[in-house]
């Protein structure tokens, strides 16, 4: 499933690119990226996994930046 | 500007004025001096510090924020107290600046893509509603109002008016739509009402289906892109470790360690790679977006990347270099009249679905009165036999004529040329064929001049026809009489002639040619608007139907990668320079800032450069 989220509040785009890299370590991810400028997270996992994944890669945010959000709508 | 943007702004200008009058009133060294200096570094860098707190816990150790904090408490360390508020307040700047600057040009492309309805209206038990265009199904009736956008795709059932179309394709002639007409979603109903018959739902609606383009373009990353943000993974580390070394080694052998502090503190401020991190996909957004104000979807940062390369050009014919519809250009009658002679084919044509005989048939401005057609039989391949009006009228092609024996001869004008015969009697001929595009021509020869190497046609026509057209529009090479396997087979075969650097570019309408477009370098799909499987198969749309849009989108990819190189150079150059003079004690940290922050405001506004295409 590959699925794309808002991101709120990313205000560096060194740090988006620093997270693309670690939420694309996360096992089961298949592909992953994080543009600053759309401040979009897009993300492909295996359906079953998915919400898991999701999960673990807020965590990864969170550590880069607190301030920044993934918006699951 | 954002709340949060102009508070930044209002601490700016606080600790400025407090900066300046520090400067002169404060003592110029010792305690006093210190806690003077920290309260316009305080007003500025407050949430620098905290951030870098913050992080820190979370293990960030190479964040921004913490090495700015860990270069101006040093820096108040060496007792350098104006530098170090003045470094923060500059950094401060630098940051405002830069997320004016993205804000704007991610407003002004999201302006630029601003096609997407908000509501459609549909009349219900007699009352017009307005509602979510995900509500509306396949069939409904749905109204648009002048100066509304169209919010799906749809047949035009009542009601005359122009259509803007530019959004989407950047032509600024309105077009005219009456009854029967089809409307795209998206385009702006400039004039009249018009009721409009939804023919698909909104998910699959053209202005969906080019928003899920646009908005996926930032996530197909360009080679330059990668390599930025894995250099930059590495950058920081390295300047920091660096900074490091450069302040133990020599203080061990030379003493003074002063002088080493204060310059490793210059490596920490420009050890951020923001500058480019930022400015290398700004500018492919840029790029992606003045190429979608003139119609030219791209759908990634890498295949601006490729296009910018192209070597070859290869176009299809029918669609993208002529306009794909038939039309009977030559009428030579013999013993009859003109009128006649059409009169005849297209009543002889009536019952063919063929497009050849729509074309005839179209031609004919009378209506058909089908009582006045007898007997008629179609024979494969050849044409049709009919009666008429009592008159027994063959029509078809050159071994029709020998199948009946009638003598014929042929024709000096290129195209499918219709012999018509009546009572065994040659009646004349009409020539159909497809017009060439008016700017065609112009755009093969605008191809060559921005430096494009080779331009080949590939047609399934008649080696006559395609050998004629390549002829008049000045294309190098044609390959005709194709089958589309053949085609793709073709394409691999130029792909293996062109230089390995350069890339091959394939055009054409999207029907038929999906396999070729995903063979080639890049795809490039032309007049797609509302074609599904043109969008999907190609790299970059051409949402009208000009072929002069293919220099035009060369020209836009060379422009954004040239941008991008000269960001990358000008940035790294300045920071190895700063980070050189730097060890070597000849750079200040002032100079410093400027490698971090200017080099960043630089970059982004010649980034923003490939926002702009005029």
């Amino acid at each position: 499933m590959k699925k794309s989220f808002e991101l709120d509040e990313l205000d560096c785009a060194n740090c988006g690119a620093k997270m693309e890299a670690a939420i694309k370590k996360i096992d089961g991810v298949e592909d992953c990226t994080v543009s600053f400028l759309t401040q979009k997270l897009t993300l492909t996992a295996p359906d079953d996994r998915f919400d898991d994944i999701l999960k673990q890669a807020k965590k990864i945010c969170k550590k880069i930046e607190p301030d920044c959000e993934i918006i699951v709508k | 500007m954002k709340r949060k943007q102009k508070k930044v702004l209002v601490r700016i200008i606080a600790a400025a004025v407090l900066l300046i009058l520090m400067k002169i009133f404060a003592p110029g060294s010792g305690l006093w001096a210190a806690l003077c200096f920290a309260v316009p570094y305080a007003v500025i860098g407050y949430d620098v510090v905290w951030k870098a707190l913050r992080n820190i816990a979370h293990g960030q150790v190479f964040d921004e924020n913490f090495l700015m904090v860990v270069a101006t408490v040093g820096a108040f360390a060496t007792g350098e107290y104006t530098e170090a508020a003045a470094v923060m307040l500059f950094y401060q700047i630098g940051e405002l600046f830069q997320s004016v600057a993205v804000g704007r040009s991610r407003r002004s492309i999201s302006q630029l893509m601003d096609i997407r309805p908000d509501y459609a209206n549909i009349e219900r038990d007699g009352v017009l509603e307005q509602v979510d265009p995900d509500e509306i199904s396949v069939g409904d009736v749905i109204i648009v109002k002048a100066g509304e956008k169209i919010p799906l795709d749809g047949i035009v059932i009542e009601g005359e008016s122009s259509v803007d179309t530019s959004a989407l394709t950047g032509e600024s002639l309105p077009r005219t739509v009456r009854p029967d007409s089809d409307v795209i979603s998206g385009c702006i109903n400039r004039s009249g009402l018009i009721k409009v018959q939804v023919t698909k739902p909104f998910g699959d609606s053209t202005v969906t289906k080019i928003l899920d383009l646009v908005e996926n373009s930032a996530s197909k990353k360009a080679k330059a892109e990668n390599f930025i943000t894995k250099f930059a993974r590495y950058y920081t580390p390295a300047v920091v470790f660096a900074a490091l070394a450069l302040f133990v080694i020599p203080s061990l052998i030379t003493g003074g360690w002063m002088t080493w502090l204060h310059r490793a503190l210059i490596f920490l401020v420009i050890s951020c790679p923001c500058a480019l991190v930022i400015s290398v996909p700004l500018s492919f957004f840029g790029g992606i977006g003045g190429a979608g104000r003139q119609g030219i979807l791209v759908k990634g940062g890498n295949y601006l990347e490729v296009l910018a390369k192209t070597e070859t050009v290869v176009f299809d014919k029918t669609g993208t270099l002529t306009k794909g519809v038939f039309n009977v250009t030559v009428i030579h009658p013999e013993r009859i009249s003109e009128e006649r002679l059409i009169e005849l084919a297209a009543y002889a044509e009536s019952y063919s679905v063929h497009p050849i005989a729509k074309s005839i048939t179209d031609a004919c401005n009378a209506d058909i009165d089908r009582s006045r057609i007898g007997a008629c039989e179609e024979a494969a391949g050849r044409g049709v036999q009919a009666v008429i009006d009592g008159l027994d009228v063959c029509v078809g092609n050159d071994k029709l004529m020998d199948d009946i024996g009638v003598k014929w001869h042929p024709c000096h004008h290129v195209g499918t040329t219709v012999h018509v015969a009546v009572n065994g009697e040659y009646a004349g001929h009409l020539v159909i064929s497809d017009e060439l595009k008016e700017t065609s021509k112009a755009a093969v020869g605008r191809l060559r001049e921005i430096g494009v190497k080779k331009t080949v046609m590939l047609t399934g026509d008649s080696r006559e026809v395609g050998e004629d057209t390549a002829k008049a529009l000045g294309i190098d090479e044609a390959f005709t009489q194709l089958l589309p396997a053949d085609k793709v087979a073709r394409v691999e075969e130029l792909l293996e002639q062109k230089s390995r650097k350069g890339a091959l570019a394939f055009v054409g309408d999207g029907i038929n040619d999906a396999p070729v477009l995903s063979r080639a370098d890049i795809g490039i799909a032309m007049g797609a608007i509302g074609s599904d499987a043109a969008i999907e198969a190609a790299d970059i749309v051409l949402m009208d139907d000009d072929p002069l849009k293919l220099a035009k989108a060369i020209q836009i990819a060379r422009r954004t990668l040239r941008i991008v190189y000269q960001n990358i150079v000008f940035a790294l150059g300045v920071k190895f320079a700063v980070l050189i003079l730097g060890a070597l004690g000849f750079a200040s940290m002032w100079a410093a800032v400027f490698a971090d922050v200017g080099v960043a405001v630089i970059a982004i506004l010649n980034a923003m450069r490939a926002l702009r295409t005029e």
